[in-house]
């Protein structure tokens, strides 16, 4: 703890350390009140410039955290600043470009829907550099009390941007669910916090993992705690049996808010989730092991079944979004030490390209004040729109994990992780869930080359803007290159190994006999 | 040129050529699609061709796998090198870190499997010229893009790599049942799609498996896909029945063995002349190909194990004897054909589990065989299908009278197909035969009667459709076989023929690799139940 102590000697660091959220509020705060004082007092559409500020905020905080990560990161991965309240590592770095960049791939989709659905309003470039600032705070902050702040930031701009479109009811009803759901969720956690504070007297996500590699570590008080904080987490990540809220909130909300959701939040909550568990509760891993394993197992098996049945493609790609959700628990699982947290990283990129991108394409069916988002509003695209049907082939494949797409590597990396800690079974299921999820995407396929269009100009009307489908396009091209360079020296799981490496060194379940997993398949025959 | 031909830049042209050839003839509009891609098709049987005479059965080469350095001061230790009876061998890093390498080799079975390939492609695109009518930039960009991922299979020898070819031949084939097959087209394409995606996905998790054993320790200790390393693998009996079984369920349902063959006959029959062509040509082909290369070789002792030889033997042998009675009562003559696969490819199982060189040989000329013969049916029946727009086989009659031409070439491709002494048929299956009388003789007894079955599903469908009495008059007037169709047949004629009479040179190159599947094969590599592996926790960490 000196360590960190040190720090507070000088107070540069701070600054430098909170660099990105400091750049990223500062702008955000920007956007809002350029809009305000553009419009003055009257009421109309924002201009076309919002959307391009916003950008430009979070490429701006692109690159201040990039300098973080390049010259805070390297010297001392120790290094703590605030007393601990947020982590100054690698793995912050990394996450922070995820939340970036699927900031970046909402604003851009929502370039020409937000127009076309008539809610072009400023606040909601505003609310998406809020969320992401909450995403930030979460997923880099090192204290349970920080991610609470930077759940509750992320959560109610979130909130706000579901119920976006007022007239719209499904829209509000989803706002209205997310919100109670999402108000409750917050209580539990705190709840939690507050019982791992008082079996442990810290809040704090390394000084927690010390205290419990040390031993104390079987307190009813603390694993009560740690219960709750799990159900917390449970219901941001979306995962079953606290998934209920998603596919209304999904449905109902502006499709580039569902790409939000379903990419940024859903990664910081993750995110935090990673380092909460693998860090702060690591010398409990057994304790914890087997509900998440349980979880997860449970999650996979019926996030697919679930999805098999959807008739609407957005409540189809909720539900996907919710056995990934299964994936990447089981990632969780396996570890900062034989390559859990590595293939996590990665996963989530590949899972935030592909799921932005999809979501994407959802948003170019959408007209006046409705979405079209059943199966039946894509029949004969191919035929019409051949590069939208393209696009979209290449997300959903890559989202069953095909090989020549960064999703079979994404889930690959997984299954390697999972085969190396001795987790066959979850492994077995992982691939047998990805075989019943072939079904439902390929039906999409098919609806899309081999069911002809109502009629002639069915998807006269469907479309992105450039902007939009600039996103798009760069988000598919992406997930086929990752495919063929994600392994080649200095690619993307190179990357994803330097994340893994910054929890690694705290990494307590590293301590636990090897295969110290649960489950263990029985000896066969 | 020679030096060309025994570099892998043959292979990976034959590989590359297709794909930039899908691209240019989507690119280049409709009405020029079929003229690029049969020039890309022409190209790329002519490429491949010196690849038979430049063979040499006995070449062989080395792959290495790197060692990872210990630290970046000490020198990497001396890479892992294993001998292979192959040739035109490539070992190129792509994710070194994962023992991931692009690794290629051909040895006699490839070859023939590609050359068949690369020579069914030019026909298949002549076959569609007229038959296929829509959006045809798609289907000779889908038929040329299915190439390539049919050429990697066939030479690929990094798992991995094997694994994304195998996986990336399934979207082209499914576009092209499911786009422009028949009625109930999107059905068949799907199930097609699911029964081979269940099988492959285990195989992966199979993969995956040896990639993790690889890596444990005992005789390699580190990350490699190469099929090679696994071969030094000493697995338990456990271990070698598990994996054993999910590779082989990926293989049977592309052979397809009973009974994991319920999606031919759909997909057979819905897809379009050149899918079934490439279907029954080279697809189920990957199947045995797959079982001869991978399954038995990584896994000898599951695999020879008497009950596994008794169980596959057994389901071989029901397929030949269910297939032939099915085939029997089809009123469909597509459908009858589709069947037709199912009993041919249960004799090169049969051949391939009596583990002795006959039925080996066997196995491959039944292969090559059948990938001649029966794509010969197809496009006759297509062609037929394009005069008449149906398959039913009441629907003719007396064809004979009117389309002489093709009437002789029907009755020759059927006779091929019964095996005739003369054609291709007759020498591979006497082969099988005798492997599997050395084998098992009982069963080998029962499967012969699989050959005169052969006749019996065969001849009533020639006879009624060529020589009863021309009762409709729809059928009268119909012309006969153009130059562009006897272009299709003639080489496929040819060599039936030069199979038949001569097969020397087609053996000679085969021989010492079928032996050398055969020694894999015979090898024990059975690991004591407790092995050396140390637990995982001990494996060299390399991050």
């Amino acid at each position: 703890m000196d360590r960190t102590l040190d720090l507070a000697s000088n107070q540069a660091d701070y600054l430098w350390a909170l660099l990105p959220e400091i750049v990223l509020s500062l702008g955000a705060m920007g956007v809002l009140l350029g809009d305000v004082l553009q419009k003055g007092n009257r009421s109309r559409p924002s201009a076309r410039w919002v959307p391009w500020a916003a950008i430009a905020v979070l490429l701006a905080t692109f690159v201040a955290n990039a300098f973080m990560l390049l010259t805070r990161v390297s010297s001392d991965p120790l290094r703590d600043v605030g007393h601990g309240l947020v982590a100054v590592d690698a793995f912050r770095g990394l996450t922070n470009c995820l939340f970036l960049l699927s900031g970046v791939l909402t604003i851009l989709i929502s370039i020409g829907y937000l127009d076309r659905r008539g809610i072009n309003r400023g606040e909601f470039h505003a609310l998406v550099l809020f969320a992401v600032l909450g995403m930030m705070l979460m997923a880099g902050a090192s204290d349970l009390m920080m991610i609470f702040i930077g759940l509750e930031v992320m959560s109610v701009s979130i909130y706000v941007l579901v119920g976006f479109d007022r007239l719209d009811p499904r829209s509000a009803e989803g706002s209205l669910k997310y919100f109670l759901l999402g108000a409750f969720t917050s209580a539990i956690f705190l709840y939690g916090i507050a019982l791992t504070f008082g079996a442990t007297g810290t809040t704090n996500v390394r000084t927690l993992n010390q205290l419990l590699i040390a031993g104390e570590n079987q307190q009813p008080m603390l694993l009560a705690g740690m219960a709750l904080v799990l159900v917390g987490f449970g219901f941001k990540v979306a995962a079953i049996p606290f998934h209920m809220w998603t596919p209304d909130a999904y449905e109902g909300a502006p499709t580039p808010v569902t790409a939000l959701m379903a990419t940024g939040v859903k990664a910081a909550a993750f995110a935090s989730l990673l380092r909460v568990f693998l860090v702060g509760f690591g010398g409990n891993y057994p304790d914890w092991s087997r509900p998440v394993y349980l979880i997860a197992a449970l999650t996979m098996i019926a996030g697919n079944l679930l999805a098999l049945t959807q008739g609407s493609l957005k409540r189809m790609l909720a539900y996907s979004s919710i056995a990934h959700a299964g994936y990447l628990l089981a990632a969780v699982l396996a570890g900062t030490q034989r390559g859990g947290a590595a293939a996590f990283l990665f996963y989530l990129l590949v899972y935030t390209l592909m799921t932005a991108g999809a979501f994407g394409i959802l948003a170019a069916n959408a007209r006046e004040g409705e979405e079209r988002v059943t199966l039946e509003d894509f029949a004969g695209l191919a035929s019409q729109k051949p590069v939208l049907a393209a696009l979209f082939s290449i997300f959903l494949l890559s989202l069953a994990g095909f090989p020549l797409t960064a999703g079979f590597l994404g889930k690959l990396y997984i299954l390697r992780a999972l085969v190396a800690s001795e987790l066959n079974w979850l492994a077995v299921i992982l691939v047998l869930t990805s075989l019943v999820s072939y079904f439902y995407y390929l039906r999409v396929i098919v609806v899309m080359y081999m069911r002809p269009a109502r009629s002639a100009d069915q998807h006269a009307g469907t479309g992105l803007s450039r902007p939009a489908f600039a996103g798009v396009a760069v988000a598919a091209a992406a997930v086929v290159l990752l495919f063929f360079t994600a392994g080649a020296p200095g690619g993307m799981m190179r990357w994803a190994e330097v994340g893994q490496a910054a929890l690694g060194r705290w990494g307590a379940e590293g301590l636990l006999p090897p295969g110290g997993a649960p489950a263990q398949p029985p000896a066969a025959r | 040129m020679e030096s060309f031909y025994q570099s892998h830049w043959i292979l990976t042209l034959l590989i590359v050529l297709p794909l930039v050839g899908a691209l240019a003839a989507y690119l280049s509009g409709e009405r020029n699609a079929k003229h690029v891609a049969l020039w890309v098709g022409i190209a790329e049987f002519v490429l491949s061709l010196p690849l038979f005479v430049f063979y040499n059965p006995n070449g062989s080469c080395t792959f290495s796998t790197q060692r990872p350095a210990v630290s970046a001061a000490m020198q990497a230790p001396p890479a892992i090198e294993q001998q292979a009876l192959m040739q035109n061998c490539v070992s190129a890093p792509w994710f070194p870190d994962w023992g991931i390498y692009y690794r290629l080799g051909m040895d006699g079975i490839s070859l023939f499997m590609v050359l068949l390939t690369t020579l069914l492609l030019p026909l298949m695109v002549l076959g569609s010229w007229t038959y296929v009518r829509e959006r045809q930039r798609g289907f000779y960009a889908s038929l040329l893009a299915l190439t390539t991922g049919v050429v990697g299979v066939f030479v690929a020898v990094d798992m991995f790599v094997f694994y994304v070819f195998w996986e990336m031949m399934l979207i082209p084939m499914y576009f092209l049942i499911g786009l422009w097959g028949g009625r109930e087209r999107v059905y068949a394409a799907v199930k097609f799609f699911l029964y081979t995606a269940v099988g492959s996905l285990l195989m992966l998790v199979a993969i995956l498996y040896l990639w993790h054993r690889a890596q444990q320790g005992g005789a390699i200790g580190v990350p490699t896909f190469s099929y090679f390393d696994f071969l030094q693998l000493q697995l338990t009996a456990d271990e070698q029945f598990y994996l054993f079984l999910a590779f082989a369920l990926a293989f049977a349902v592309k052979v397809p063995m009973f009974p994991f063959h319920t999606w031919l006959p759909h997909a057979h029959v819905q897809a379009p002349t050149a899918g079934s062509v490439v279907l029954a040509g080279v697809l189920l082909k990957m199947g045995t190909y797959g079982f001869i290369r991978f399954a038995l070789p990584l896994f000898p002792d599951a695999a020879r194990d008497s009950g596994t030889v008794t169980w596959a033997m057994v389901l071989g042998l029901v397929g030949i004897l269910y297939a032939a009675m099915v085939a029997a009562v089809q009123p469909n003559a597509k459908k009858l054909v589709a069947y037709t696969s199912v009993a041919h490819l249960g004799f090169v199982i049969l051949g391939i589990f009596a583990f002795n060189i006959q039925g080996m040989q066997g196995a491959l000329l039944v292969m090559i065989g059948h990938g001649l013969s029966t794509p010969m049916l197809f496009f006759l029946l297509g062609m037929l299908y394009e005069r008449r727009h149906s398959y039913e086989i009441d629907d003719f009659g007396g064809l004979a009278a009117s389309l002489p031409v093709f009437s002789t070439m029907l009755v020759f491709a059927a006779m091929a197909t019964i095996g005739l002494p003369g054609t291709a048929g007759f020498a591979s299956e006497f082969l099988v035969l005798v492997g599997a009388f050395l084998a098992r003789p009982i069963l080998a007894l029962v499967a012969a009667l699989g050959v005169i079955f052969a006749a019996y599903y065969m001849l009533p469908m020639v006879q009624q459709m060529l020589f009863n009495a021309l009762s409709r008059r729809e059928n009268r007037g119909l012309p006969d076989l153009g130059g562009r169709e006897i272009a299709v047949l003639a080489p496929l004629v040819a060599l039936i023929l030069l199979l038949g009479f001569y097969p020397k040179p087609f053996l000679d190159r085969m021989e010492p690799a079928a032996a050398r599947v055969i020694e894999l094969s015979q090898m024990n590599r059975l690991a004591p139940e407790f092995g050396p592996a140390p637990p995982v926790a001990a494996a060299p960490e390399n991050r």
